[in-house]
């Protein structure tokens, strides 16, 4: 349990920070320091544990896919559903949900933990169910190199104590399995079929598959179109419609899925399923909003291959086009990523508004690609509205950077409805 | 025909390629074509046939587990490397092969992994990654803008001249405020970003030793650079 005057003191500064309209960092971070052992102590409590969800790419909308679908066969889940991914974020979520006696009213806990605060999280507090979802490249300035985060993830994958849920289809998450001792391990995975639309980081690359034969998975994604997927799950077809766009949504359902079911023994299918086609993309990852009437969409791109997966996923014909690039250090500060990405699908319709504080590298980028750009403003707030008003009545979309989209999402709050992200 | 192609070889494309590597092929290649000449990208992974006729070469960085999957190969093609590196054939070489280049890498525990000693620098395994923007100072190029992202620690021999002076940033070791390091043409730099798309001027070089090498003359086009200039621009204002 712990201690009284932890929650105390912590609650009064959520308070403030809230007044302040500040973020959820602060008050975690205050915790951390009168009492390392909070959020470890608080989650010791929950009689089901604790699952962790981890990997370079989707964890915030497979995060929110796991924790409904759990409500939906009867659990009390407790989330950090701020997408603040850092053990401070999980300690703020964990201060507005216990009471003053430091009690958590729920059954289990469902985490998303950034690569590099997962190692830490899981040297303290065990999970007895972990999900990792793919290592992709991204914000190498603070992992340096991809191998060094597969090894991040092989650690959580070994401190696990129960079952690990691993994608079959990424060559350095599967290949986890052979390090795994205590933990049961399953696999989601795509058809074979599929398989091309889905590269993983060396295929990106030219790497030719190094694997040849795949483990049984016990979820599958078999095939889909348009709003409706069909899905494999322990050998047995199931066809659903969905609310999620993009494919990389698509598959992390699959992700999803074959976490719940190493989780809940005796599952309530219907049930399940009627929740997942009840599911919305997480903030950011291809919600959509109304701006005068009109669409407009958030594609929120963090590495080269969620940003390649974003354009395949989005038809670009009709739209107009917004890629809005800051380097701040939540964004990465290196603009080598830009690079590994292809634009060519968007060199019929062209870009309509580039923005942001490296909106320049994004036009050079674009020159390269031959892509017709046709206006540049770094200001977020300046670019937002010549974006909206040299477009009308078209349909929108802005693909952009972590810190971007919390800008431009303080932008839309002030013409249109937008869930606060506190 | 009057057709003037230029061959450019990217080395292991497949397991040197982080960090937007596959942006300076990408700027050789459309620069290239703007001032007037059909480039033919060529690929070399481990094992391949080397090609015989090539007029630049370009390779980038990698993981160690790339780097040790290519050392070998890279060490039985490197008797064609110093032949065309001696006859003036453009290179770039940034970060791993750059490091490959020279004539060896010292690993932290001290196992020594060879390079092929084209350029005289010698790598040892630093304690820390060197990270951030970085802006160096060359006569020719001007300032040279790009992000490094590096745990070695490089020094130059004799035989080699750095490619920049560091103005923010660390450098090749940073101690002696060098960047980068060339040899006749061949250039070898930390600098990511990619290097090329910010730093056009580096570009028209190697397109031009390449063309005057092949054809004995270059003429050069006006090519629109305010995008690049912009971003040079901006680049410079950000914080390390």
């Amino acid at each position: 349990m712990p201690k009284p005057y932890t929650i105390l003191l912590g609650k009064t500064v959520r308070y403030i920070a809230r007044l302040r309209g500040g973020g959820s960092a602060l008050p975690g971070l205050f915790v951390e320091r009168i009492d390392p052992e909070f959020v470890a102590s608080t989650l010791a409590q929950l009689p089901k544990g604790i699952v962790l969800i981890s990997g370079t790419n989707g964890k915030t909308t497979t995060t929110k896919m796991v924790v409904q679908l759990l409500e939906s066969q009867g659990m009390k889940v407790f989330t950090n559903r701020t997408g603040s991914n850092f053990v401070r974020g999980v300690a703020a979520a964990l201060l507005g949900e216990v009471d003053s006696h430091g009690k958590i009213n729920a059954d289990i806990a469902v985490l998303e933990l950034d690569e590099a605060h997962a190692v830490h999280f899981v040297d303290q507090i065990k999970p007895r169910y972990s999900l990792l979802l793919n290592v992709m490249r991204d914000q190498l300035d603070r992992f340096g190199e991809i191998d060094a985060t597969a090894r991040m993830l092989e650690h959580i994958a070994q401190a696990t104590t129960d079952s690990v849920v691993l994608n079959r289809e990424d060559p350095r998450v599967s290949k986890i399995s052979d390090t795994i001792r205590s933990a049961t391990v399953s696999y989601f995975g795509l058809d074979e079929q599929l398989r091309a639309q889905f590269p993983s980081d060396d295929d990106m690359h030219g790497t030719t598959k190094s694997m040849t034969t795949f483990p049984d998975a016990d979820v599958l994604l078999t095939s889909f179109k348009d709003d409706t997927a069909t899905f494999t799950l322990d050998q047995k077809p199931v066809t659903t419609t969905l609310k999620l766009q993009g494919i990389y949504n698509i598959y992390n359902a699959a992700a999803a899925l074959a976490l719940v079911r190493s989780i809940v023994k005796q599952i309530d299918e219907p049930k399940l399923i009627h929740a997942l086609a009840a599911i919305t993309p997480a903030f950011g990852r291809g919600e959509s909003l109304s701006v005068n009437g009109h669409p407009l969409e958030l594609v929120l791109v963090k590495n080269p291959s969620g940003f390649r997966l974003g354009l395949q996923s989005f038809a670009p014909t009709g739209y107009a086009t917004m890629i809005a690039i800051n380097d701040d250090y939540a964004d990465g500060r290196d603009m080598s990523w830009l690079w590994d990405v292809d634009f060519d699908s968007l060199q019929e319709a062209g870009v309509s508004e580039l923005s942001g504080t490296r909106a320049y590298d994004m036009a050079l980028r674009m020159q390269y690609d031959d892509i017709t750009v046709s206006h540049v403003e770094t200001n977020l707030a300046t670019a937002l509205r010549h974006f909206i008003a040299a477009n009308p009545v078209a349909p929108k979309r802005i693909y952009c950077t972590y810190t971007a989209m919390m800008a431009l999402r303080r932008e839309l709050a002030k013409i249109t409805d937008i869930e606060v992200i506190s | 025909m009057n057709e003037k192609q230029l061959n450019i070889l990217q080395l292991y494309p497949r397991d040197m390629n982080i960090y937007g590597d596959h942006g300076n092929t990408l700027v050789l290649t459309q620069r290239a074509k703007w001032h007037g000449y059909t480039p033919n990208l060529l690929t070399y992974n481990p094992g391949d046939v080397f090609p015989n006729d090539v007029d630049i070469i370009i390779g980038g960085g990698g993981q160690d587990s790339g780097q040790d999957k290519i050392q070998a190969d890279l060490l039985s093609i490197k008797d064609q490397l110093h032949l065309l590196a001696d006859a003036g054939v453009p290179m770039l070489m940034i970060c791993g092969l750059y490091q490959l280049f020279g004539k060896f890498f010292k690993t932290q525990d001290g196992h020594i992994i060879q390079g092929i000693g084209i350029i005289d620098i010698e790598t040892h395994a630093g304690p820390e990654r060197l990270i951030g923007n970085i802006t160096t100072h060359n006569e020719r190029f001007g300032d040279i803008i790009g992000y490094e992202n590096h745990s070695g620690q490089t020094f130059l021999g004799e035989g080699a001249r750095p490619l920049a002076t560091v103005v923010k940033g660390a450098g090749n070791n940073g101690q002696d405020e060098t960047e980068g390091a060339t040899y006749k043409n061949v250039i070898g730099s930390y600098l990511h970003g990619s290097l090329l798309p910010k730093n056009p001027a580096i570009a028209d070089y190697i397109i031009e030793k390449a063309a005057l090498a092949k054809f004995g003359e270059f003429t050069p086009t006006v090519i629109d650079d305010r995008f690049a200039e912009l971003a040079r621009e901006y680049a410079l204002k950000r914080p390390r």
